[in-house]
């Protein structure tokens, strides 16, 4: 009896013990002195500005490296009630698309300028890959600054990568779709009807202004990511393609059958010489380009109805395709320009091409056929050498200045390195959880910065204090100045992060903004003094001439409003000093707020729907007296006959006041 | 009365020319520190007119009640630029003269203009600081907001510094100059009458 009682606790214990045994797994915890590392002391500055990609939230996150630290998120494709953006009469034009006002995109991806390959801090680019847009920022003022659409695209997800002097920036689809007059065809006739299209959009020099150059129309596949040639392969552009089975349904497993699919190599200069010699075709098209002006503080929206376009299947020697093993994702140009490294999602090596060598077999015509009416290289004839094993889930690369690869994991969660002309992998170091791109400062650039490789998480499970079933988004530094990467700290993101660049401090801070200059104002609303404050009826529209500066309104009484009339609170900010935006806001407007920096004018649009007297008031925490910053708007009832009056500081004597 | 040394007349000279520098160079500077102005502000005051961060520091006045800081409302920069023509003039015929007196005269001159200007800037910091605004929003008793002379002051939250400028250390370099001429005249002549 003692015996089968001691018996069973044995059996107990051991299979406690059991459940309890697992098997060792990395350690997550940063170790040495990764603290000191990224540790930026307050009132420091950091090193680098962490340009990031805010994925679904169509909006661009501003973080400094090395200490992570997220300073502004800068709205780009989407709504941002907090600074009117999309909702002041002076921003909703940046939002017009073809389709009408687009209130929101998924932003995935960052291109900075360069000259000569190499980080010049003039723009940021950004692709909006739902409804088919590229943006470019202004890095003086952190603002959008200009918004294309895309014609014939059906998502543009290979963009806004650019050329080494930003000559370009492309615009591939995601999805192929029918283009062209008939467009109401069945699904089924993929093969028959769809057409990929790869947008190359100039940039001018000077002002930044962007303009589709010319369309390559393409066999209908998906494009997923790109690089320009840089160097030896200026003048080239590389993109990676996925369904080539060129299915139109349960893309997973139909899209997933072929060995291997596609980089496509675009010889642009080929391209510029067609175009030259007058072989482009002009097509309609409808698609909006939106430009904001700094001067008039106001954005116009032009629908441009044209595209110039070139077919490659009848013009030679435009694009080649290399073949890639599985669905690649990743297209990525080394400092050099000399290899091109992309990444199968579902493959079990990185192929790494070589472009003297895919020069050579272009030359020998070492095809091993066509891809409908394409030529196609020979794989082993354009191929540098396979990394082995490297890992599972390749997705993107990004390169240091010593020659070294860093490829992101999804799949097995890590960050590999290896040597690119060796092929060597010399190093790995697990990411929490499921990295999807990754960057080094100046990574795509000839000249990389180094320094720190940042990983952009798809997952962060118990990384963070949990917050209900959704998650915060994250983003990891790694030190990777040492031969083995370090580990140094896990910072939140807004989400979720695709792809990001970093840029050293010093390149943008001197030419950050700091005021706008009221002399340079040129709204035609501006009142540019409290003297030039007015309210004026125009029908049922009344415009506000109001100003703001510490710590009034001008007016801040007005009456002869009247139910049913549209009125435009122009508000310039007369302030001329660093720091003192003021904000405006009124009670009951289905509208936001509008914020309002030194020396802009800035519009919100209110609609009064019952008589009565609303409060209006500043929103920013401007100063001593903030709280006083503030007025009153009298409503009439329709068609009554208040006398339309405005002032400022003016008393006017009362028969009884509880004041008194 | 006894001629000057030449060595003397070419150092009044040069003293009378360094001035003309007052035409191209800022005279006298106030620089105000606040822990919203880590950057510091700063006004600059030339021959003839007051720059730097004029609408800033007039936007934080009017909290107080002072009054706006504008050029047009002061005279002495219409005439200014003719008083130091004066001195400068004086200083190149002081060594014409070729007399004591004139040496005399001229360092008076100058005595006169520094101490003139430093009363002045006095006088309207004085109003500046006491004729407050009644109806301002920030009243604290007793407070007056008169900007240093020379030197240091604290200004509910600002430290305010005032002091020469680049012009205004050239200014006092002339004068130290002619002071130097004097007594050198003076050392140089008595070891004569003793030798």
């Amino acid at each position: 009896m003692k015996n089968k009682v001691l018996w069973g606790m044995a059996g107990i214990f051991i299979a406690f013990s059991l459940s309890n045994c697992r098997p060792n797994v990395p350690g997550s915890v940063a170790t040495g002195d990764a603290a000191s590392k990224v540790y930026v002391a307050p009132g420091k500055y950091d090193e680098f500005y962490n340009i990031v990609s805010g994925g679904f939230n169509g909006q661009i996150g501003i973080y400094g490296i090395p200490s992570g630290r997220l300073f502004r998120i800068l709205p780009v494709f989407s709504l941002s009630p907090e600074s009117g953006y999309g909702f002041s009469e002076e921003t909703k034009p940046m939002l017009n698309t073809s389709h009408g006002f687009v209130p929101w995109d998924d932003l995935h991806h960052i291109a900075l300028s360069t000259t000569n390959g190499e980080h010049d801090g003039r723009w940021a680019f950004a692709n909006g890959n739902n409804t088919p847009r590229v943006a470019r920022i202004d890095l003086r003022t952190f603002r959008t600054a200009e918004i294309l659409e895309l014609p014939n695209s059906g998502g543009n997800h290979s963009s806004p990568f650019i050329t080494e002097n930003t000559e370009y920036v492309i615009a591939g689809t995601r999805f192929s779709i029918p283009i062209g007059d008939n467009k109401d065809v069945p699904i089924s006739t993929y093969k028959e009807n769809f057409k990929g299209t790869v947008s190359f959009i100039h940039v001018d020099s000077v002002s930044g202004r962007l303009k589709i150059a010319f369309q390559l129309l393409t066999p209908g596949v998906n494009f997923d990511l790109a690089r320009a040639g840089k160097g030896p392969s200026h003048g080239w552009f590389f993109f990676s393609c996925y369904n080539t089975e060129q299915a139109y349904t349960l893309l997973e497993v139909n899209a997933s059958q072929k060995d291997k699919d596609f980089i496509m190599a675009v010889n642009w200069k080929k391209a510029e010489e067609y175009i030259k010699a007058g072989k482009g075709k002009k097509t309609n098209a409808k698609y909006a380009h939106n430009v904001y002006s700094d001067e008039t503080h106001s954005a116009t929206s032009t629908i441009l109805t044209e595209v110039l376009q070139l077919d490659p299947a009848e013009l030679k020697d435009i694009i080649y395709f290399i073949p890639c093993p599985k669905s690649p994702h990743g297209c990525d140009v080394n400092p050099s320009g000399e290899y091109i490294v992309s990444s199968g999602k579902l493959a079990a090596l990185i192929p790494v091409f070589s472009f003297a060598k895919v020069m050579k077999a272009i030359e020998n015509k070492d095809f091993e056929g066509d891809f409908a009416g394409i030529p196609v290289i020979k794989y082993e004839s354009a191929l540098h050498g396979e990394v082995k094993k490297p890992g599972l889930g390749p997705l993107h690369t990004e390169f240091d200045e010593k020659g070294n690869a860093y490829t992101s994991m999804f799949v097995s969660s890590e960050i590999v390195k290896w040597n690119v002309e060796s092929l060597e992998v010399l190093d790995r170091v697990p990411t929490y959880y499921s990295i999807g791109h990754l960057s080094i400062p100046g990574g795509p650039t000839r000249k990389p910065h180094g320094k720190y490789v940042i990983a952009y998480n798809k997952i962060t499970k118990d990384r963070y204090l949990p917050t209900g079933p959704e998650l915060t988004q994250s983003a990891q530094i790694y030190d990777i100045s040492g031969d083995k990467m370090q580990l140094l700290l896990d910072f939140p993101t807004t989400g979720e992060p695709h792809y990001a660049e970093a840029i050293p401090a010093e390149m943008l801070m001197p030419k950050s903004t700091k005021i706008f200059k009221l002399e340079e104002n040129k709204h035609p609303y501006a009142a540019l003094g409290e003297g030039k404050t007015k309210v004026e009826r125009k029908g049922k529209e009344i415009h506000v001439y109001m100003t703001a500066i510490r710590s009034h309104l001008t007016p801040d009484n007005i009456e002869g409003i009247r139910v049913g009339d549209e009125v435009y609170f122009h508000v310039t900010n007369l302030e001329q000093d660093w720091d003192v935006p003021h904000g405006f806001a009124i009670k009951g407007a289905l509208n936001s707020e509008i914020l309002i920096m030194p020396g802009e004018t800035q519009t919100l649009k209110w609609l009064p729907l019952t008589p009565g007297i609303t409060p209006f008031y500043c929103t920013d925490f401007c100063s001593a007296l903030h709280q006083e910053m503030s007025g009153y708007a009298r409503v009439s009832p329709a068609g009554s006959k208040t006398e339309l009056k405005f002032s400022t500081g003016k008393i006017e004597p009362q028969a009884s006041s509880a004041g008194q | 009365m006894k001629n000057l040394k030449p060595i003397s007349r070419i150092a009044i000279a040069l003293s009378a020319l360094l001035m003309v520098s007052a035409y191209f160079l800022p005279l006298w500077r106030i620089l105000m520190w606040a822990p919203q102005y880590p950057e510091w502000l700063g006004l600059k005051i030339w021959i003839n007119n007051i720059t730097g961060d004029l609408n800033t520091i007039n936007a934080l006045n009017h909290y107080i009640g002072m009054k706006h800081i504008k050029v047009e409302m002061f005279p002495e920069f219409n005439y200014l630029p003719y008083i130091v023509a004066g001195i400068i003039g004086f200083g190149l015929l002081a060594p014409i003269i070729n007399k004591r007196w004139s040496l005399f005269v001229y360092l008076g001159l100058l005595i006169a203009a520094g101490v003139g200007a430093i009363v002045d800037f006095y006088l309207w910091g004085y109003d500046y600081g006491h004729n407050l605004d009644p109806t301002a929003a920030i009243q604290v008793p007793g407070m007056s907001y008169q900007p240093p002379l020379i030197g240091t002051k604290q200004l509910l939250n600002f430290t305010a510094f005032s002091g020469p400028d680049v012009g205004g250390w050239v200014f006092i370099g002339s004068a130290i100059i002619v002071a130097m001429v004097i007594v050198f005249e003076i050392v140089i002549n008595r070891k004569k009458t003793t030798t």
